[in-house]
């Protein structure tokens, strides 16, 4: 078999050399000093695998049954010089190691700003970051570029040698936002921001996806990351510009919806608020942003009144799920006095049996019905939810 | 029938959970149904149900315990195997605008429940059956501290397995991963009873995992022989003792964790939702703090198979065992100080990166000193080439490389590049088949003669040796290369046709590792009927060094006649230079546990309860917790819970020995 072995090597070799191993040679010089750790890190590890898979095998071979020359020591149990250096060995490996992981990790740390573009070419004030706002949506990805007032749908473009910053957040669940030929990877997860700091140093079209499953159409969760040259970037810009969309807050919420396999979309102008309403689950009117519901709690919270005015909170249920147990639970929604809410009946002239029939379909998630219940009717037809819906 | 009857009597139980629209699952069903019908059969045809009945179910027999756990785990694997066949298939044909044949709410499944089946009921039935059998032999005992505990430990952990089963068959497994990170496993983005079925699964088999930690804690701790102080237990020991103080430590972790998210799919709390100040990365910090160890907990015991198994093919006795024990309770220990390095890429700071990956290196070294410690026994010794020794060598070469890779995912900057991809995959069953895998087979072909009376096959256990080796590097070396062309995990479908050919090598793998494990179960049968020329009729096939050596195989109820004395490391080889000479009179009662049926009683009361709880159906679930305490209760009323051998009988057990080694010459 092992003879075999050396035999499958040719094939295998010519396999490798027609594949692309992006990880061993990206285009970003972020995931080009990744790589570099990787391989002098794994040259570092061979200095002491080697010689054990070496042993192993002579030791294997030498001192088989049926070689009785070799010496045979049945009571030899120990030796303090060569405990010593059994554990010295590896601990010397892990020593060098370990410097370079303390080293590496704070200078790849994807929260600090890159400070060269690459080898020898130091970032300076002339290179102005391109920012790049991320999000994650069931499932496709949401790429808002607030200094240009436009966005895209499954398409990231950039100017090559210009530092890129990433805020990345998701929707529902955890992603992770990966560029194999870009930089290393980091997690997308809803109400919470991470951060990215690259660039990329060939033009070309590489691959970026979600490298953390998220859900039936994780699969298809891919996105097209076009490195570009200046003019080129500039006329995509403009492409994106022509664009008849608008990413309003309304758009958002239907484009959140989940769906898979989106094709590639932008849109000409958006919200600014947009992202930081996304990052703080208020996107939707009527939802209290979570820096607000923090800066409330911060000074003192709202009291006894803040216990139940929690509907406005509400995102994971956005269907109003309620719990398998009993009822759900009911909700201040909005605070007026009776004086108020008897003016805005008596202002509109319809009855709550004539208003009109909201889109009640869920927003995230595989059918979002209440636990237990069995049709999709049931939620519908529920009176207080039309009634709550309508206030806000 | 009104339809709120229907729903308090069936919950959200109806003939749609049946999965009748998916052909395969359909097919897989017809077949276990018709193999579950004709074993049924068989077992009333040949009236067989009192024997298990009264000599197995209801055992408190240390060794059938083992023996039992190893049958759930050899049934499970072929589940777990089932499932990872039908992903390799799934990617190695979903190119070209192919969808493959699998649905995502199919695949989702599968891979989920494969992780979760071969980790929890095909790795951890395994270990604990090993440690089970083992070690009461090895330090001379009786049986285990609380023998009752150990039967009732040994069903729960059938009672998960059979949840797990039912989600094949009613309604759903859960379609997140094996950990079920939320936001995603919460109940508003998995409403169905999928991840319900992987909750209940999880905390029945844990009870039984946690309880069996403890009691096999107690009987290394009080139960041994005298003379076997803690440095001269044998080393199988005590990486048993420090896996079990890992999984009474680290267990009850994933109970908790596992509640919390109970509570948040039932009664609305927000421990892990993205609203109400919910925080879904406590979880995926306290599922690691679980799951960290959990690997340790695995990988430990047959750290000790292949130390015992080194030393006594290679005739000699094992080189630094002062510095194996110590290595063993450092691993134990830093395995609690690595847990982040599972999630560097969720936006910890650097220095907190830094720290979790220098301390997951730090655990190479004691594994690094370890491996130079089997080498070493192995240096200057008389090498018999018998299957668990093959298996070990075969170990030693692949761990290793498992090993390096383990260590370069723990440098974060790597990890950046290559977390959650395919070369993490490859990675961990480098590490898990490698390691935990190939130790399992040396230590079943090491003990099967102590725990029935023969050897196995040789010929077969060769084909399987050859067919897992060359499958596993043909089925994950393929997936290192594929995680440096920055391919991901868990993908159902790609656009990439150069990556086919890699998926295809790697399918041919798991062909290989099927062929392997078929040969294993042809290895078994060949070995039960030609198990009068396998017979080994000394007790001592292998020349063995410790204690379970020393009795008969298989061992009497009792184990030992007589407690054996301790004065060296290698017990029995050091009375067998000393010129130990068997008693054969003298004997005495022996006093030993009844069976009893309770253990099987209450862990079916927790399937049922599980079961209300994953669908609903309320009465059920109150009034099997009120039988379940109940019959708990009425257990301690029961005073029938020992009795002694008489001397006779144990004369006439000895006896028949004698002759039989007076035959032997």
């Amino acid at each position: 078999m092992k003879r075999f072995g050396a035999l499958l090597l040719f094939p295998l070799a010519g396999l490798l050399s027609g594949c692309d191993l992006v990880v061993l040679a990206p285009a970003g010089d972020v995931a080009a000093q990744q790589r570099d750790l990787l391989v002098v890190s794994t040259l570092l590890m061979l200095v002491i695998i080697v010689p054990v898979m070496a042993l192993t095998v002579f030791f294997a071979w030498r001192y088989r049954q049926s070689n009785t020359a070799a010496t045979y020591a049945p009571d030899w149990d120990h030796s303090t010089k060569l405990e010593l250096v059994i554990w010295a060995a590896p601990l010397l490996i892990i020593i060098c190691l370990g410097a370079l992981t303390w080293l590496g990790t704070h200078l790849l740390d994807p929260y600090r700003r890159i400070d060269r573009i690459e080898p020898g070419q130091p970032v300076t004030e002339a290179h102005k970051p391109l920012r790049v706002e991320v999000v994650a949506l069931d499932w496709k990805w949401l790429f808002i570029y607030p200094d240009y007032g436009i966005a895209s749908v499954n398409e990231l473009a950039a100017p090559v040698n210009q530092p890129i910053d990433f805020r990345i957040t998701s929707s529902a669940v955890m992603n992770s936002f990966y560029i194999p030929a870009l930089a290393g990877q980091i997690y997308a997860m809803p109400g919470m921001e991470t951060k990215l700091h690259a660039v990329i140093n060939r033009p070309g079209a590489y691959s970026g996806f979600s490298a953390n499953y998220s859900g039936a159409g994780f699969s298809g969760m891919r996105f097209a990351f076009h490195g570009l040259s200046d003019q080129a970037f500039d006329q995509w810009v403009a492409q994106a510009r022509a664009a008849s969309a608008a990413l309003s807050r309304d758009n958002y919420l239907e484009l959140e919806k989940p769906s898979e396999n989106e094709p590639v979309r932008h849109y000409a102008s958006i919200d600014p608020d947009l992202y930081g309403a996304i990052l703080n689950l208020c996107v939707e009117r009527g939802k209290m942003c979570m820096n607000e519901m923090m800066s409330i709690d911060a000074r003192g919270g709202l009291g006894l009144a803040g216990v139940r005015n929690t509907l406005p909170l509400q995102y994971d249920k956005l269907a109003r799920r309620g719990a398998v147990f009993g009822n759900d639970p009911s909700y201040v929604a909005s605070i007026c006095t009776a004086e108020e809410a008897a003016a805005a009946r008596a202002a509109s002239d319809a009855t709550p049996a004539d208003w009109p029939a909201r889109n009640l379909s869920p927003l995230r998630g595989a059918g979002l019905l209440r636990p237990g219940t069995e049709s999709r009717r049931a939620e519908a037809d529920t009176p207080s939810l039309g009634l709550l819906r309508r206030e806000l | 029938m009104p339809d709120t009857l229907t729903k308090f009597i069936f919950g959200r139980l109806t003939w749609d959970s049946l999965p009748l629209h998916e052909p395969i699952v359909v097919a897989t069903f017809v077949a276990v149904a018709l193999g579950g019908i004709a074993l049924l059969a068989a077992i009333t045809y040949f009236k067989l149900w009192t024997y298990l009945w009264r000599e197995w179910f209801t055992s408190v027999d240390h060794k059938k315990i083992g023996i039992m756990y190893m049958v759930l785990g050899l049934v499970m694997l072929l589940r777990g195997f089932s499932d990872a066949i039908m992903m390799r298939l799934q990617q190695a044909i979903a190119f070209n605008g192919s969808e493959g044949y699998l649905n995502s709410h199919h695949y989702d499944q599968i891979f989920t429940a494969h992780g979760v089946i071969m980790i929890f009921f095909v790795a951890m039935p395994f270990v604990t059956g090993l440690m089970n059998f083992v070690v009461p032999l090895q330090i001379g005992a009786r049986d285990v501290s609380f023998p009752f505990l150990n039967n009732f430990s040994f069903w729960m952990t059938v009672g998960g397995a059979i949840l797990v089963m039912a989600s094949l068959f009613l309604g759903e497994f859960a379609r997140t991963g094996w950990l079920a990170y939320p936001p995603l496993s919460g109940i508003g983005y998995s409403p169905d009873v999928g991840v319900d079925y992987y909750i209940w699964a999880l905390q029945v088999a844990g009870v039984g995992t946690t309880l069996s930690g403890i009691n096999l804690i107690c009987t290394i701790i009080k139960m041994r022989a005298p003379g076997m102080t803690m440095m001269r237990m044998p080393v199988f020991t005590w990486t048993s003792l420090c896996t079990n103080v890992l999984i009474v430590a680290s267990f009850p972790v994933l109970t908790a964790v596992l509640s919390l998210l109970a509570l948040d799919r039932y009664v609305g709390t927000n421990f892990f939702t993205n609203d109400f100040g919910g925080n879904p990365m406590m979880y995926v910090n306290l599922i690691w703090i679980w799951g960290h160890p959990e690997v340790y907990i695995l990988i430990l015991p047959l750290f000790g198979v292949f130390s015992e198994v080194t030393s006594t093919f290679s005739g000699k006795r094992l080189f630094g065992y002062t510095s194996m024990v110590y290595a063993t309770v450092v691993i134990t220990i830093l395995s609690y100080l690595v847990w982040l390095h599972h999630f560097f890429t969720m936006g910890s700071g650097a220095s907190v990166n830094s720290f979790f990956g220098i301390t997951t290196m730090i655990i190479s070294i004691p594994t690094g000193a370890k491996i130079f410690n089997w080498l070493f026994t192995m240096y200057r010794g008389r090498i018999r080439f018998e299957l668990p020794m093959m298996w070990t060598v075969a170990f030693m070469l692949t761990f290793v490389v498992g090993g390096m890779t383990g260590v370069l995912l723990a440098v974060p900057p790597a990890d950046f590049v290559l977390h959650n991809s395919l070369f993490l995959i490859a990675h961990f069953h480098n590490v898990i088949i490698g390691g935990v895998l190939f130790g399992l087979f040396a230590g079943i072909a090491y003990w099967w003669p102590k725990a029935f009376g023969f050897r196995l096959d040789p010929f077969w256990g060769k084909v399987s040796f050859w067919c897992w080796v060359v499958g596993f590097w043909f089925a994950f070396m393929p997936l290192y290369i594929l995680g440096l062309m920055g391919v991901t995990r868990r993908m159902r479908v790609f656009d990439d046709p150069s990556l086919q050919i890699w998926f295809v090598i790697a399918a041919f793998g798991a062909v290989l590792i099927a062929a392997g494990i078929a040969a294993f179960l042809i290895q078994i049968f060949v070995s039960i009927r030609k198990r009068e020329a396998l017979t080994d009729p000394t007790g001592d096939p292998w020349d063995g060094r410790t204690l379970e050596w020393s009795t008969s195989s298989p061992p009497p109820a009792y184990n030992f006649a007589f407690t054996p004395v301790v004065r060296d490391n290698d017990a029995w080889w050091d009375m067998k230079k000393a010129g130990y000479v068997r008693p054969l009179s003298g004997f005495k009662p022996i006093h030993m546990p009844s069976n009893t049926g309770t253990g099987v009683i209450l862990a079916a009361f927790s399937v049922a309860l599980g079961f209300g709880l994953i669908w609903y159906i309320w009465w059920l679930a109150a009034l099997s917790f009120v039988c379940l305490i109940a019959t708990a209760i009425g257990h301690t009323f029961n005073y029938h819970r020992d009795f002694h051998i008489p001397a006779a009988e144990v004369t006439q057990t000895e006896e028949a020995r004698t002759t039989l080694l007076a035959a032997q010459g």
